[in-house]
């Protein structure tokens, strides 16, 4: 059989077909944003894939030097506008680490558990369209009913449903009404198990599914490594690294939590790996209700963190306070760090320099989804043009964040 | 003492001086502040520096190439390489100066991520890396002059977009704002502005007449 040669070129005669390259995007419903991906094609087969990122690019850490520390804060919100809270997350630690202060333990319990009801709200979207892009349709609305509940959660604990602005150097902006601790405690027990175990059983032993994402787009460990990859995407390699167990902050170093780890590092095993995450994530919350204390919920350190408006009414010194952090702001010693978390995507990175002013001196963000794009071209290479889809939805990548 | 919560990774300690045996003469200086350790590093020794870190520290990962503009400085841009190792569990961060006409050699080989990382600070400040084989602007738009990072880049720009329906297309035309942006100065004239209040001139006229 290996004697037969194949035909050298699919037409007949001497015609050669050449290879032909197709813009993807920058609007296309399964590009979960405005990725312009020019790709190489030899027939189906993608030959070279080459992102155009930048297209939402709004100038974030331009503005960020020109405003002070606490009105930069809302612009994280909108980066990675899936996971909100996740990025600001990196950010108050980055200030906090540069101030050295100290957080009560509520405020971090607080911020534990929001940064996980959190990383649920972003894996719904993201499971959810990823089993769409590769042609499953219900899973997607049954996800998108907890996203619905996550988002109902932010809004009774912040005000808003997406750029929440919750968590503020020193703990969080305000108290959670204990209802709200006490729905949150039901809802992991019924809603959440009930509707993320029906979507997940219906894509998890699929067929199809698997036809589309296994042994799609495999990283090896090393390749991981060279590429800077991190989160669910690190993990879905074979790699247990997660930055909440090795450099614990907040809370975490109290919370037991397994790492799931993926064995062939393809489209599958991230899936699964943030499939587990959910779960993990809902034990993480259980362990936060059950051991949250009472107490502040942020710094009582008021060159910082600004005083209650009851508190103003009976204390000049408080309405100084409260006037002088919402003018100036606080000023932040000199130096820099580089701060990061283990948001829902992987590693989001604040390097944060500060020259002892009221305001940032550069604030350079570290997107997930810059390090995990640029990696398209080796995983695209020699798949079909539809897997473009399946790897896309793996990587979870959101352009807000891209791009900032 | 650490009061806060943020990351915490292992120990600092003796990490310079191993990052000293393994550089050798390249590294300028190493400042440990908040926690965090920083290698000065010389801009032509910077490949050998961070195949050494790789290699004998086991710094695995290039998580982060951060760009930074010091205009009183010369070299004026700061590179920042911010390394993470998953053996060890450290973070390490590597320094080096550079001018727009003074090229960084890249880190491609080392790291592939570093390709994107590097055309963003390219794009960003106009530090030009040596051996980047594809130094394109990335985050701008196609046909974009000028580098929005650095300090003396005004926030609003120098041009805005439209969709022009006379002419069928977009086009940029100067930027035209309807206020000024606001640009506030926090400095207490009691603590040490080191400039004239409007209206203090007269005072010191006024002052001088009456001697």
């Amino acid at each position: 059989m290996s004697q037969l040669i194949a035909e050298a070129s699919p037409t007949t005669g001497d015609e050669v077909i050449q290879n032909y390259t197709i813009n993807f995007g920058p609007q296309h419903p399964a590009a979960h944003g405005v990725l312009r991906l020019v790709l190489e094609l030899d027939g189906e087969i993608v030959e070279r894939a080459d992102p155009h990122v930048g297209l939402l690019h709004r100038g974030t850490e331009k503005l960020i030097e020109y405003k002070t520390y606490l009105q930069a804060l809302p612009y994280f919100d909108r980066l990675d506008y899936c996971s909100p809270l996740g990025m600001e997350h990196s950010y108050v630690l980055a200030v906090e680490k540069l101030l050295n202060i100290e957080v009560p333990l509520r405020g971090q319990y607080l911020r534990v558990l929001f940064a996980e009801l959190t990383r649920i709200c972003n894996h719904m979207l993201n499971l959810g369209s990823h089993v769409m892009d590769v042609g499953a349709m219900t899973p997607n609305l049954w996800l998108f009913e907890i996203r619905e509940d996550c988002l109902n959660f932010f809004e009774r604990a912040s005000g808003a449903r997406m750029h929440s602005a919750w968590f503020r150097p020193g703990g969080v902006h305000q108290d959670v009404p204990a209802k709200l601790l006490a729905d949150l405690d039901e809802w992991l027990d019924t809603r959440l198990p009930e509707l993320f175990e029906d979507a997940i059983s219906l894509v998890a032993d699929n067929r199809i599914f698997k036809q589309r994402n296994v042994d799609i787009a495999t990283v090896s460990k090393e390749y991981a490594l060279k590429w800077g990859f991190s989160g669910p995407m690190i993990r879905g390699s074979g790699i247990a690294w997660d930055i909440r167990r090795s450099q614990p902050y907040d809370v975490y170093d109290r919370m037991e939590f397994d790492i799931p780890v993926g064995t062939r590092g393809d489209c599958y095993d991230r899936f699964m790996v943030r499939v587990e995450e959910v779960r993990q994530s809902a034990r993480i919350m259980k362990q936060c209700l059950r051991e949250m204390p009472e107490g502040p919920v942020s710094s009582l350190d008021r060159k910082v963190v600004p005083p209650k408006r009851g508190e103003m009414k009976q204390s000049m010194e408080a309405l100084i306070h409260h006037f002088k952090l919402y003018t100036e702001g606080f000023h932040v010693p000199e130096g820099s760090v580089y701060v990061a978390t283990e948001s829902p995507k992987g590693e989001f990175g604040v390097y944060l320099v500060s020259d002892g002013s009221n305001k940032p001196y550069r604030c350079k963000i570290r997107p997930t989804a810059f390090s995990h794009l640029q990696a398209m071209d080796f995983m695209a290479k020699g798949h079909m043009l539809a897997d473009i889809t399946a790897i896309l939805g793996g990587m979870d990548i959101v352009f807000g964040e891209c791009d900032r | 003492m650490t009061k806060h919560p943020a990351p915490k990774f292992a120990s600092n300690e003796g990490i310079i001086d191993a990052a000293r045996a393994a550089i050798g003469p390249a590294l300028i200086h190493a400042v440990e502040a908040h926690g965090e350790i920083a290698l000065h590093v010389e801009r032509t020794g910077l490949v050998d520096a961070l195949i050494a870190l790789r290699d004998k520290l086991e710094y695995q990962q290039l998580m982060e190439i951060a760009g930074v503009d010091w205009p009183d400085r010369d070299p004026r841009f700061e590179v920042v390489y911010c390394l993470l190792s998953v053996t060890k569990n450290h973070r390490l961060r590597v320094h080096v100066a550079a001018n727009d006409d003074q090229p960084v050699p890249s880190v491609t080989d080392i790291w592939p991520v570093a390709g994107w990382l590097e055309r963003e600070v390219f794009d960003m400040y106009g530090v030009l890396f040596e051996g980047n084989p594809d130094l394109r602007r990335i985050l701008t738009d196609y046909g974009f002059t000028g580098h929005p990072q650095r300090k003396d880049f005004p926030l609003t720009g120098y041009v805005e977009l439209r969709y022009s329906e006379e002419e069928k297309r977009v086009k940029y035309e100067p930027v035209k704002l309807a206020q000024d942006f606001r640009s506030f100065d926090f400095m207490s004239p009691w603590e040490g502005a080191d400039y004239i209040l409007p209206g203090d001139e007269k005072a010191a006229d006024k002052g001088g007449a009456s001697k």
